[in-house]
């Protein structure tokens, strides 16, 4: 029998790749898109696993929530990235560094 | 079903989005020589928000909704400071905008639309609402910041806000997942801030409970931008073109700290022992950062930036006396910085023109020879970030050290004291740069001639010197709004 603790447990380990996933990544800016998607989707696993086991809509209704404001954020994420492409025709994570300090 | 009250609770928020999208059409379908039209109606379109956010001073809170959106003193300030501060920006914004060829109605909608986010943040009343207005309010500062889309460093400062913000809205879910959970174990698991106010009482995995709370507070140091979160605030305060950068050193921490004063307060007011102290060591890795940091750079934008840094750790100071007199110190702090932030930015918007940012702390040398009164703003806003008696600064200061050492937190209000001694010497140092440094060729010679400009950045900085002066109706507005 599949418990709560295993989704909650699921909800963390993805929640923990998605966040390696931005501090590790030294190559790829779309890698941290999709970190970014994993890590909200990480968030969806547990209110949907708390909102079902627990007996209540509520947290089923802000995952649909989250779902649209992830798909507007992907929207505006990915705009940026086509700029940045645009401006210095890489999107490799190391070269963008003109601003230190 | 909803009722007719809750439309009028939420009419001025009603009423910007709509005036937002008639903007955007205008926009589409207007001549262009009709365009400057477009400024003056988003004016306008702020300005009658705040009577409408004003015309009805609830007496007590009004909760619409279900309890979605909390209609109260604490939100009516900080909305019409939001509005006001971000109707400064667009009267300051308008040269900038023409001779950099950026002027058109997407600026305007998108600061609307953001404006419209802090309306609905430092309205929530649960924890959707919190999250819906604040990704409203970061989905268009992260197009905003991109606003100038062929220049180098717009993009990537875009970038970087993009990914930490996204990074800081996932952890703030993340707690609050956990927090509904907890809530749910040993009663009713709820979303809504006030019914989560005393989960502590009942639950029965209060680990889980304060997993959550710590992955929140995460989230809000990371909006407030307080070190160790704040890697975002340098880059995007230098990267950003200078209306989204003052912009987003003054809306975007009025919300910030609705935020954290609704999540917090209204949702976590039980816990208040435990988070305390995690925003009190928030508040000094700030001002230790914030203000040693900024000494050593040269670019100016990135010097205020680190200083926001800084002004956020005091913000923290209040926020952690966790009382009502401590929030009535953040809340008038948070007010404060935010007319000083516009002030400081303002100037600089004053005298770029196209070619020339005036970013470097460098270029405003012997400022005082060429423009005696722009040097004399500018000396009002840095006395006044920099907290120097009489100015409106000094007195944010004491309040928020006032409040620390009544809860009790005495060795905090001396780091708080000895920083502010620290951080005079960068702010002094732009004051030495402008009144006693030989001027330089291509430095900031000329002045916009925009009269508005002139004239509302003249008002606001010498406001800096009337609140310092006359600052008890504001502070008292500030406290009845807490009920003191």
């Amino acid at each position: 029998m599949i418990s709560l603790a295993h989704y909650i447990v699921l909800g963390a380990v993805l929640f923990c790749i998605a966040v390696a996933g931005l501090f590790i990544n030294r190559k790829n800016v779309i890698v941290l898109l999709m970190s970014i998607e994993l890590m909200l989707l990480a968030v969806n696993m547990n209110f949907v696993a708390f909102s079902r086991f627990l007996g209540d809509v509520a947290g089923q209704v802000f995952v649909f929530f989250i779902l649209t404001v992830a798909a507007a954020e992907a929207a505006i994420g990915l705009a940026i990235l086509v700029l940045l492409f645009r401006t210095r025709s890489t999107i490799n994570i190391a070269d963008i560094d003109s601003m230190k300090g | 079903m909803p009722t007719l009250n809750d439309i009028l609770i939420l009419l001025p928020e009603f009423y910007l989005v709509a005036a937002a999208c008639v903007l955007l059409l205008l926009d589409a379908f207007m001549k262009p020589a009709q365009r400057p039209l477009l400024h003056w109606l988003s004016i306008a379109v702020l300005l009658v928000a705040i009577y409408l956010v004003m015309a009805v001073p609830p007496s007590q809170a009004l909760t619409a909704f279900g309890g979605m959106f909390v209609r109260d003193g604490v939100a009516e300030i900080l909305k019409v400071f939001a509005l006001g501060t971000t109707a400064m920006v667009f009267v300051y914004a308008r040269p900038y905008l023409i001779d950099r060829k950026l002027v058109g109605g997407e600026f305007y909608t998108l600061m609307i639309f953001a404006v419209l986010g802090i309306m609905l943040l430092v309205s929530a009343g649960n924890l959707v609402t919190v999250y819906l207005g604040l990704e409203l309010l970061s989905l268009s500062s992260y197009a905003l910041v991109a606003l100038n889309r062929d220049a180098r460093l717009p993009p990537e400062a875009a970038i970087k806000y993009f990914v930490l913000g996204a990074l800081a809205s996932g952890m703030l879910l993340y707690g609050m997942s956990m927090v509904y959970g907890a809530s749910g174990m040993g009663g009713t698991p709820t979303l809504d801030l006030a019914q989560l106010h005393n989960v502590m009482s009942y639950t029965t995995a209060p680990t889980l409970l304060l997993f959550g709370l710590v992955f929140m507070i995460v989230g809000i140091g990371f909006k407030l931008g307080a070190a160790p979160f704040h890697m975002w605030i340098p880059d995007v305060y230098q990267g950003a073109p200078t209306p989204v950068t003052t912009f987003i050193a003054s809306g975007s921490k009025l919300a910030a700290f609705g935020m954290a004063y609704r999540l917090l307060d209204a949702g976590m007011g039980d816990l208040a022992q435990h988070w305390q102290l995690m925003l009190a060591v928030l508040a000094v890795a700030s001002l230790a950062i914030g203000n040693l940091v900024a000494i050593v750079q040269t670019n100016l934008k990135r010097m205020l930036a680190y200083s926001t840094i800084s002004h956020m750790g005091y913000l923290l100071l209040g926020l952690s006396a966790a009382g009502p007199e401590g929030y009535a110190a953040a809340m008038f702090y948070a007010i404060c910085y935010a007319l000083m932030g516009v002030a400081a930015f303002g100037v600089m918007m004053a005298m770029t023109r196209a070619g020339f940012e005036c970013e470097e702390i460098a270029d405003l040398k012997g400022l005082n020879q060429k423009s005696p009164w722009m040097a004399f703003l500018m000396l009002l806003a840095m006395f006044s970030l920099a907290g120097v008696p009489p100015l409106f600064g000094f007195w944010a200061k004491v309040l928020v050290l006032e409040a620390a050492i009544h809860a009790n937190m005495l060795w905090l209000a001396i780091v708080g004291i000895v920083f502010a001694i620290i951080g005079l010497y960068y702010y002094l140092y732009v004051v030495k740069v402008m009144y006693f440094d030989k001027p330089v060729e291509g430095g900031a010679a000329q002045v916009q001639a925009d009269r508005p400009l002139r004239l509302v950045l003249s008002l606001n900085a010498l406001s800096l010197l009337a609140l310092g002066l006359y600052w008890g109706p504001l502070l008292a507005w500030c406290r009845r709004a807490f009920g003191l």
